[in-house]
């Protein structure tokens, strides 16, 4: 067995360096979970909780007695409760443990029997007195028209799926950076790396390449899942989305280098990712809206860079902004990752 | 002959203690050197500082008749260089660490050719985290090399391996001498230096006790064989050393360390004396004299109390 010779791209030290941290990194079933399928569950969890259900028909019960088929002919023909025949006390039990939304009970006029506290049972009255009303007769004076509104990014799910794509940008590059780096210092790693002829920089530049790689399926995952499953807008063009991502996640690079610069031990970058992340996942409008903060405090909560990414995901998936509109977001992310990536290269502890 | 690496008047002094205390090293190209000493003698001091990883306090550098500057990177592809206890990641494979540090080097080995040369050949495949203590110190030998170096300094390349991977290591750095490349060895096994080392400087408390080749350390002793006797108490030193054949006297560790010249005409005065006394001998044994008996006569203690500590 003969190799092929090294020479070529093989032997460019960014190209090795970039592949021994890709392979690593694919060897590692926990990191695969936490970055590609956790965002996926976390949004399928809220996307249940949050899902918007088409209209239902109420269900109401009709109690047995002489008026009973006529009444029911009257609500099913008003197609805007599901009714049925039953007797008193089984009407009583599917009231009392929530089967039904009220109970016409037999009599002539009718009584209806419901819990004034639910919002459900106060509408079943409202369709059931419509429809009996019209049944015996009444007209109504005007006949409305309905229009639905069924404009899509006006859901809890769309606004939280753009921020969760965010938070797990920042976390998944910072994470990944900072133990790999603090985990290669401890073992001298970096010091062996130093004392052969590498250069510094291709070193931190081999991290950005390889975050880079896992970028592409990170957001490929969430956003598809998000459009095809849950039925989140992709307004905006997937370039833009592209950029925003790229331009969020090299920010996050930079400051994952910066963070893993100097900690000589796990428990020390542990510590100092999460005095840096911690304030942006509050502040930067990750599950709620960053509005809610005083508007003293914006200023600084807009130049973060969570929130800058936030807000230019929002404004691609949601409102489908263009790059005019992107561009002090953009420049912000920018910003943040080249001051952070030269810093890091500076403090750099490599011993 | 030019040195390959030398250093003079070498200062390393730390916030709380001296590291390296005015060091003079000269090591000519082709040889292999050996720094000896025991743990915390300034070796691996020296050697960071010899590699241009660690900034002296005060003294000159030379590497391969270059000083060290900026980062050094067209020194650097000159050298080879192994660490003490550095870690590989665990989830690379062997032929994927060698082509990380290949990448460094515009011109060196193969990596496949540089695994041959310390015999990891068929374990390209396998995973870090599945070699044993020799391999992956084998695997560190290999990234030396792998850039066909000049120059090469292995910190400890034994150290805390059995004696059939130490005899491994030692079988490769032969053959690296046989090409004759510069090498730059630290160990506290005298067994090494004594197997390996053309010339060798014993170190301690950064200061040089002694240097040359390790047959003219031993017999600067003055005699060859070494008496080891342990009693139930007390004897003169004077008295033992006014013992036929007897050069000199150590106490050490509880026990006496006496250097002879001739064990047959030494011995048994020796337990005469000591049955003259009444004492009884716990223990009575005579060996070759070896660099640690020229490291217990310079430093007046033995590398095995230091290692012990």
């Amino acid at each position: 067995m003969s190799a092929p010779p090294f020479r070529g791209w093989r032997a460019s030290p960014l190209v090795q360096l970039t592949r021994a941290r890709v392979v690593e990194f694919l060897r590692e079933p926990e990191a695969i979970f936490w970055v590609f399928l956790f965002p996926v569950l976390l949004a399928v969890a809220l996307g249940v909780a949050f899902r918007s259900r088409p209209p239902e028909p109420a269900p109401v019960a009709v109690e047995r007695g002489a008026e009973a088929e006529a009444r029911l002919a009257a609500l099913a023909a008003s197609g805007r409760v599901r009714a049925e025949i039953v007797e008193r006390t089984e009407a009583h039990r599917q009231l009392r443990t929530g089967k039904v939304a009220l109970v016409v009970l037999a009599g002539e006029p009718p009584t209806y029997w419901f819990d004034p506290t639910r919002p459900e049972s106060r509408l079943a009255r409202l369709e059931v007195d419509a429809a009996l009303q019209a049944a015996a007769g009444r007209a109504d004076p005007i006949a409305p028209a309905e229009l639905a509104l069924e404009e899509k990014g006006s859901r809890y799910i769309d606004f939280l799926v753009p921020g969760l794509l965010g938070m797990n940008l920042m976390g998944t590059g910072m994470w990944a950076i900072g133990f790999s780096l603090v985990q290669q210092r401890s073992g001298k790693l970096l010091k062996l790396f130093v004392a052969a002829p590498m250069r510094r920089w291709h070193l931190l530049a081999a991290q950005v390449a390889a975050r880079l790689v896992f970028l592409a399926l990170e957001v490929a995952i969430l956003v598809g899942f998000a459009v095809a499953v849950l039925d989140v807008p992709l307004a905006g063009s997937v370039a833009a989305l592209a950029a925003v991502a790229v331009l969020g996640a090299l920010a996050f690079v930079g400051i994952g280098l910066l963070v893993a610069a100097r900690p000589r031990t796990i428990e020390g970058v542990s510590g100092l990712m999460n005095f840096t992340m911690f304030p942006m996942w509050i502040f930067s409008g990750v599950f709620f809206s960053n509005e809610r903060f005083p508007a003293a405090a914006q200023p600084i909560i807009q130049a973060l860079p969570l929130t800058a990414l936030n807000d230019a995901l929002r404004g691609v998936m949601l409102d489908g902004a263009g790059w005019a509109t992107l561009a002090p977001e953009l420049a912000i992310l920018a910003a943040w990752g080249a001051v952070t990536f030269f810093a890091a290269l500076k403090l750099f502890r490599w011993q | 002959m030019t040195a390959a690496l030398a250093c003079r008047s070498l200062v390393k002094r730390y916030p709380d203690v001296v590291a390296v205390d005015g060091l003079d090293l000269e090591v000519r190209a082709g040889e292999c050197f050996g720094l000896l000493g025991p743990n915390g003698a300034g070796k691996t001091t020296t050697v960071e500082i010899l590699e241009g990883l660690i900034e002296p306090t005060s003294g000159e550098v030379e590497v391969l008749g270059e000083r060290w500057r900026g980062d050094g990177l067209a020194l650097r592809a000159r050298l080879g260089i192994q660490l003490q206890e550095a870690r590989f990641p665990e989830k690379l494979k062997v032929g994927e660490v060698i082509a990380v540090f290949r990448s460094f080097y515009r011109r060196g080995l193969e990596p496949r050719e540089a695994l041959e040369r310390v015999s990891l050949e068929d374990k390209e495949r396998s995973f870090v985290r599945a070699l044993s203590g020799g391999q992956k110190q084998r695997l560190s030998l290999a990234c030396a090399l792998v850039g066909d170096p000049e120059a090469l300094f292995l910190d400890e390349p034994t150290t805390g391996l059995d004696p059939a991977s130490r005899r491994q290591i030692w079988e490769i750095v032969e053959a690296l001498k046989a090409r004759g490349r510069t090498i730059l060895l630290t160990t506290h096994y005298m067994e090494e230096a004594e197997r390996l080392c053309d010339r060798v400087a014993i170190v301690d408390r950064g200061r040089k006790l002694a240097e040359g080749t390790p047959a003219a350390l031993v017999s600067s002793l003055g005699a060859e064989h070494v008496v080891e006797l342990e009693l139930e108490d007390e004897l003169a030193e004077s008295e033992l050393a006014a013992l036929p054949a007897v050069e000199r006297v150590r106490k050490s560790d509880g026990a006496y360390w006496l250097t002879v010249r001739d064990v047959a005409r030494a011995v048994p005065p020796l337990l005469a004396l000591a049955a003259a006394r009444g004492l009884e001998p716990k223990r009575l044994a005579t060996h070759h004299a070896t660099l640690e008996d020229v490291f217990l006569s310079l430093a007046g203690r033995s590398l095995e109390e230091e290692r012990a500590s």
